[in-house]
């Protein structure tokens, strides 16, 4: 019985993604017969234009952010700070970009080293004061955004500096530069998880916190490195995010974000009580809440009402990933057949 | 068997230590403050969070949470505004809708997290969306009431004069009310005992033979209902129905809660840290709104608090010797 599991496992690593990949199918064939020019690309001064190019853009703060939230999530914590950290990280590059005075890559690092400071912190009050990952969080989620207003002062800033556009506007290669980031982020962690020990210990911590202990896990650096990594991710989300409306609003830069990656990485078949983790999952699971946006402003719903489709579509993805819902729905099955 | 008495009530302890002082250092600050009227505003403006964290409190005392409650505030609110105002249908009845509303999604969604062993953040999740965007299909754009019933009875008839000036509003009385009841539900009735015990461990209360899947189901039910009577309470202090109405209140509600000294992983807490906590917000708003501060360090204060009590929580568990598993919270 165990050996079967061992076995079976390998084999098909790919056999997680067919229900996100089944899901993003459905949507995209949905469109293919209702909007009209979705699947119309074309190159524009070198440039590749259409919805799809769109949805991967606009996706990319979410896939970024659903990276980190699927490693922290693996560890069986969650991270709701994600949003204020990103407002955090794009309030300190707005304010120091309009300071001639300060070079270009010294205010790429500022923001991000602050959204790495965010997440030590995170991590800090889950491994040493071993606080609940869902209250320790919540302290920044709810204290970070007037952190971020303190330092705008509560003004919206603007700024026009073309190298902090390009990061969430420009292109590279033809490909937007937004999209390149967040594949090259993937890389990054399916590399340093999946070709180092650390995704093994990352699943084990989340799987049987006491047996990796036993095993040697040191579980306290594990958590501490996921909530650091996924402040990191936030930073780079939050660089995107601001840098693509030129301006930022701490009010509003990646409000209610950290749903939005908490739903993509369960889309992705991340399970929130931890344990195995699927990277591309998550990422399969940013785009599908990105295409379901996409469609509803196609179809012209409000995007006030744009939430119903979008709760529905957890409810669904809960219910097929659930085993008691499969358990109930076979043995009702199996009862009419009789 | 003394100490560990003692160190359960600490968390609350320091709850009304901190109240108090926050009072006293109004009082000290501010030569208008200690006044029936400051006093009146407290319990007045913050009944909608008072009656939400009612509910917020008896969900993560059972061991769940529910972030649903500012989206259903918003629905009941314009819910009751729309029929009232453009329908023509008796406020009474309309309140009444819109707490049985509530109260149904609050059922199912403890339907889906029981039934189907569901996670209650996603699920509640679901119900946020949800609710708010069946908010903007009710109505897109807020409405005010001016039925006589809100005019003439809720703020005229049922508010109580103190003296010449401040007068009891209705909104306060719905909390306190609400308050009391939950204080004896929680803690003197079969109903109360089995939301600890599934809270504390839901496999013990299996083999306990408490019914769990009622008692879990019942308590969603309950909190929908109580978020439901928030929006009502909305509608009572604003004289207006809202769809955007109130977004975050659960983080507040939560914020409330967990001041309040009430473990977010369930099974130990009071239902009047609660009100302290409610209490407490209020008083920093009010502190904040008094020292001419700007409305950030609203929110950063209240993380603060929100750290200093979860790591004081840290302190008293680890002293007792309860809740020392990391392998459940860490």
């Amino acid at each position: 019985m165990r050996a079967d599991r061992f076995q079976k496992q390998p084999a098909r690593w790919w056999s997680s993604l067919i229900w996100p990949l089944t899901g993003l199918a459905l949507l995209l064939l949905f469109n293919l017969f209702f909007t009209k020019g979705f699947f119309h690309l074309e190159i524009r001064d070198g440039h590749l234009y259409g919805s799809l190019v769109d949805i991967i853009n606009r996706g990319a703060p979410v896939m970024i952010l659903a990276l980190g939230m699927t490693l922290v999530i693996a560890t069986g914590g969650v991270d709701l700070s994600v949003g204020a950290v990103m407002a955090i990280a794009g309030t300190v590059a707005a304010e120091l970009i309009n300071n001639p005075k300060v070079p270009f890559p010294a205010v790429i690092l500022a923001a991000l080293a602050v959204a790495v400071a965010a997440g030590c912190w995170n991590g800090l009050l889950v491994t040493l004061f071993r606080v609940q990952p869902l209250v320790a969080t919540l302290v920044l989620m709810v204290g970070g955004r007037g952190v971020a207003q303190l330092i705008t002062n509560g003004q919206q800033i603007y700024f026009e500096d073309p190298r902090l556009v390009f990061v969430g506007n420009g292109h590279l290669l033809g490909l937007p530069f937004p999209a390149l980031l967040s594949l090259g982020m993937l890389l990054l962690t399916a590399v340093l998880t999946r070709k180092t020990a650390i995704g093994l210990f990352i699943e084990s911590v989340g799987d049987n916190q006491t047996a990796s202990a036993f095993a040697g896990v040191n579980a306290r650096t594990v958590k501490f490195l996921v909530y650091t990594f996924s402040g990191l991710c936030a930073g780079l989300a939050g660089l995107i995010d601001t840098s693509n409306i030129k301006s930022v609003d701490a009010n509003k830069i990646g409000l209610s974000l950290e749903l939005d990656a908490i739903l993509a990485v369960v889309v992705g078949g991340t399970a929130l009580t931890g344990g195995r983790f699927y990277l591309v999952g998550a990422i399969v699971g940013a785009l599908f809440i990105r295409t379901l946006t996409t469609t509803m402003y196609a179809l012209n719903v409000k995007s006030d009402v744009a939430p119903v489709p979008k709760a529905l579509a957890i409810i669904a993805v809960c219910l097929l990933q659930s085993p008691a819902f499969r358990r109930r729905v076979a043995g009702w099955w199996a009862a009419r057949k009789s | 068997m003394k100490p560990r008495i003692a160190s359960q009530y600490i968390p609350l302890l320091a709850t009304a230590v901190v109240l108090a002082t926050l009072y006293g250092a109004g009082c000290a600050s501010f030569h208008n403050f200690f006044s029936l009227r400051v006093l009146v505003n407290l319990f007045g403006g913050n009944a909608v969070l008072g009656v939400a964290a009612v509910g917020a409190t008896l969900v993560i005392l059972a061991g769940g949470i529910d972030l649903s409650v500012g989206s259903v505030i918003g629905f009941t609110s314009i819910l009751i505004a729309t029929l009232v105002e453009e329908h023509h249908v008796n406020p009474v009845l309309a309140i009444l809708l819109g707490l049985v509303l509530g109260a149904l999604f609050g059922a199912a969604m403890g339907c889906l997290i029981q039934w189907f062993e569901l996670p209650p953040f996603l699920v509640t999740l679901a119900g946020m969306f949800l609710a708010r965007g069946l908010a903007f299909v009710v109505r897109p754009d807020n409405l005010g009431i001016h039925h006589a019933f809100y005019a003439e009875r809720i703020n005229r008839d049922f508010a109580l004069p103190l003296n010449s000036q401040v007068s009891w509003p209705f909104a306060a009385t719905c909390f306190v009310t609400l308050f009391v009841g939950a204080l004896w539900l929680a803690h003197y009735t079969r109903f109360g005992r089995y939301i600890y015990a599934l809270g504390g461990d839901e496999t013990s209360a299996r083999l306990m033979g408490l019914p769990v899947a009622r008692t879990k189901i019942l308590t969603y039910t309950v909190a929908g209902l109580c978020s439901a009577l928030a929006g009502v309470v909305y509608t009572f202090t604003t004289q207006n129905g809202d769809p955007a109405a109130c977004v975050g209140k659960e983080l507040e509600a939560i914020a409330a809660v967990v001041i309040g000294g009430t473990l977010l992983s369930g099974g130990v807490g009071y239902m009047a840290g609660t009100a302290m906590g409610v209490l407490i917000l209020g008083l920093i708003q009010t502190l904040i709104t008094y020292q001419n501060l700007n409305s950030w360090w609203t929110v950063i204060v209240v993380g603060l608090l929100l750290l200093l009590f979860i790591l004081l929580q840290n302190v008293v568990s680890s002293l007792s010797g309860r809740l020392d598993s990391p392998g459940r919270h860490g």
